[in-house]
């Protein structure tokens, strides 16, 4: 489903990836760890399309994306979350999860200027769709005519993984979607992002510094450190590494 | 917050004219405007047919400043670019022996079509820069279609200084030649325009621009393509000011290349910065204050001074100021407009007498 062979990236002096090669279980949740500045968000982007890497490609689907542009990939089925949130903050709820139908839409100029007729249609169809399978879903019928800016945070995040749901992916890219919230609110988000792997069978990329989370939701973790995969498998596997206790773990104690 | 605003329906809501007031107030203005022709003297015609012209092309410039971000201030050109191609259009079409009454049929789409693919030129810039690089870019495209359009060696089709004479349209035999007619004209395609563009933000098309103007790399996130969705918007707001200048054309027995200056280009800006960006009915209000200013100096002028010829000069001067002060006003104070007053005066008429604030 979706692989990354052997990428490296830098930022001047800096070396964000040295070698990341895994491939992500379809259908799975597959968890990426390691401390701050390990590199992780940066995999993320250059799994999205905004960072081009030095060496090294991604696959999707069996076909290298490499070089295809953010909003090809999201067209293609990989949808992602950002680790400061990036809705649109002008907008309502229930506009910028409509927003993440677009690639799905087939409203091209001519009929939107017209709008009555198939644009409408279409429209209404998004709207009802949007409702049953994002809104009900992760419980936000009570904030869908709210502006994003006066929501808690906790619920911003759950409106940004709504908006990635809107896309229908095949891939979700999550990055620290707990960080920042209450014990009550983690284990909501928990179980709205196991709910999309059943209900949906996404295959989920996820990167959290909670522990616990990673290590009861993820089948397979990738570590990172500085840059470096320092080991993949399964959290018992990955847990009981030394070399992971060291760098991750240990650091953490 | 007022949320119990309960529908039936997704279709009841997701409707655009959502309370009375609204409802109300389109249904004025249309009235107002089919009514026109027959009762309001010929100075009331004239000025609302200015605003008419004005108003088709601010409603172009909320597509591109005002739903997608991008700052332009080279619209007059568009607009100069569809004034200028109805004389042109017309002579050619006149040279293979094309019917009076079919031409605007042809002059107008065509020309839209021209203009759309100078914005989509001019809109290149903006897939590079942003702010105030991408506003420079676009006023340097204002001068050099001034500059062409005064080229010496192109005034014999472009009347170089001088300017050219202009047609009236002929619609299938009907010859729009009063300010009257032309204002039906004027105010049904203004009509339809503002339909058209409210239309496109009730899609998936519309929801792209503002997404860009919001955050453009989430909206790339969500596989909207910058490169498409921003020359796209150029080449409509072009398509409109296009629209806006052939007007213009028609309503006015001789266009001139001084007519579509910068200082144009910034009263369509002013415009919109005191209607409202980014919002249906912004440039609506703002083209109303925007072509009454100097309607209402010139009569307290005349008021004031009579015919003095010393004090009418200051006019000019104190219009610019005073829409100078307009734009430094509603920057500071209200941002978004008008529009943003309307609507705050409309929720707080829907909580009366309940409750306050
Ligand atoms: N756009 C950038 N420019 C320069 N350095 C960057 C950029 N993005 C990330 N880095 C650097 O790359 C390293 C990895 O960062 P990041 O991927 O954000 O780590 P993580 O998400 O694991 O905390 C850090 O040293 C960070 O400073
Ligand atoms: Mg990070």
């Amino acid at each position: 489903m979706l692989e990354v062979r052997d990428v490296h990236l830098s930022f001047g002096g800096i070396k964000a990836l040295q070698g990341v090669s895994f491939a992500a279980k379809p259908g799975e949740i597959t968890g990426v760890i390691g401390p701050n500045g390990a590199g992780k968000t940066s995999l993320f982007n250059a799994i999205s399309g905004f960072y081009q890497p030095d060496r090294g490609q991604v696959f999707f689907g069996g076909n290298d994306i490499s070089h295809l542009s953010p909003d090809r990939r999201a067209e293609m089925g990989i949808a992602r979350t950002f680790q400061n949130i990036a809705l649109f903050r002008g907008m309502t709820v229930l506009d910028n999860i409509k927003l993440g139908g677009h690639t799905r839409l087939r409203t091209g100029l001519w009929s939107a200027l017209s709008y009555f007729g198939p644009a409408r249609r279409e429209e209404l169809e998004l709207r009802r769709e949007i409702e049953e399978k994002v809104i009900d879903f992760l419980e936000i019928d009570h904030i869908r005519k709210y502006p994003i800016t006066i929501l808690p945070y906790g619920l911003q995040k759950r409106v940004e993984l709504g908006r990635a749901l809107a896309m229908q992916p095949k891939v979700l890219l999550l990055d620290e979607p707990v960080a920042g919230m209450n014990r009550e609110e983690t284990a909501d988000m928990a179980r709205f992002i196991l709910d999309v792997q059943e209900q949906f069978g996404i295959t989920v990329l996820l990167v959290e510094h909670d522990m616990h989370m990673v290590m009861d939701i993820c089948s397979h973790i990738v570590v990172l450190n500085f840059g470096q995969q320092i080991a993949s498998g399964t959290p018992a596997e990955v847990s009981g590494d030394p070399g992971v206790i060291e760098a991750y773990l240990g650091a953490a104690a | 917050m007022i949320t119990g605003d309960l529908k039936a329906t997704y279709a009841a809501d997701e409707r655009v004219l959502n309370n009375g007031y609204k409802q109300a107030f389109v249904l004025a203005m249309a009235a107002l405007c089919a009514l026109m022709p027959f009762i309001a003297n010929d100075y009331i015609i004239l000025v609302a047919s200015q605003m008419g012209i004005m108003l088709i092309a601010v409603v172009g410039v909320n597509v591109v400043i005002g739903y997608t971000g991008l700052l332009s201030l080279g619209h007059a050109a568009f607009m100069a670019i569809g004034a200028y191609s109805v004389p042109i259009l017309h002579r050619l079409m006149d040279n293979i022996g094309l019917p009076d009454g079919i031409m605007p049929f042809i002059a107008i789409p065509g020309a839209i079509a021209i203009s759309a693919i100078v914005g989509i030129i001019v809109g290149l810039p903006s897939l590079r820069v942003k702010g105030l690089y991408l506003a420079v870019a676009t006023l340097s495209a204002n001068f050099i279609i001034i500059f062409l359009i005064e080229l010496e060696a192109l005034a014999p089709w472009t009347g170089g200084l001088v300017g050219l004479n202009t047609p009236d349209p002929n619609i299938l035999g009907w010859v729009f030649d009063t300010q009257r007619e032309m204002f039906a004209l004027i105010a049904a395609l203004a009509f339809v325009t503002i339909l058209a563009i409210q239309n496109l933000f009730r899609t998936r098309v519309g929801r792209a621009f503002i997404a860009i103007r919001e955050r453009d790399y989430s909206a790339e996130i969500l596989g909207i393509s910058l490169f498409r969705y921003k020359l796209m918007s150029f080449a409509i707001s072009a398509a409109c000011c296009r629209l806006a200048g052939a007007l213009f054309a028609y309503f006015y027995a001789r266009i001139l290349p001084e007519q579509f200056e910068l200082a144009l280009s910034l009263q369509l800006v002013a415009a919109l910065i005191v209607g409202g960006m980014g919002r249906t009915m912004g440039p609506v209000f703002g083209v109303m204050i925007i072509v009454m200013v100097p309607e209402v100096l010139k009569f307290t002028f005349g008021m004031v001074a009579g015919g003095a010829a010393e004090v009418a000069q200051l006019r000019a001067p104190v219009q610019e100021i005073v829409f100078g002060l307009l734009i430094i006003f509603f920057l500071m104070f209200e941002p978004l407009g008008i529009n943003q007053l309307v609507d705050r005066g409309i929720r707080a008429l829907n909580r009366w007498p309940f409750a306050r604030g």
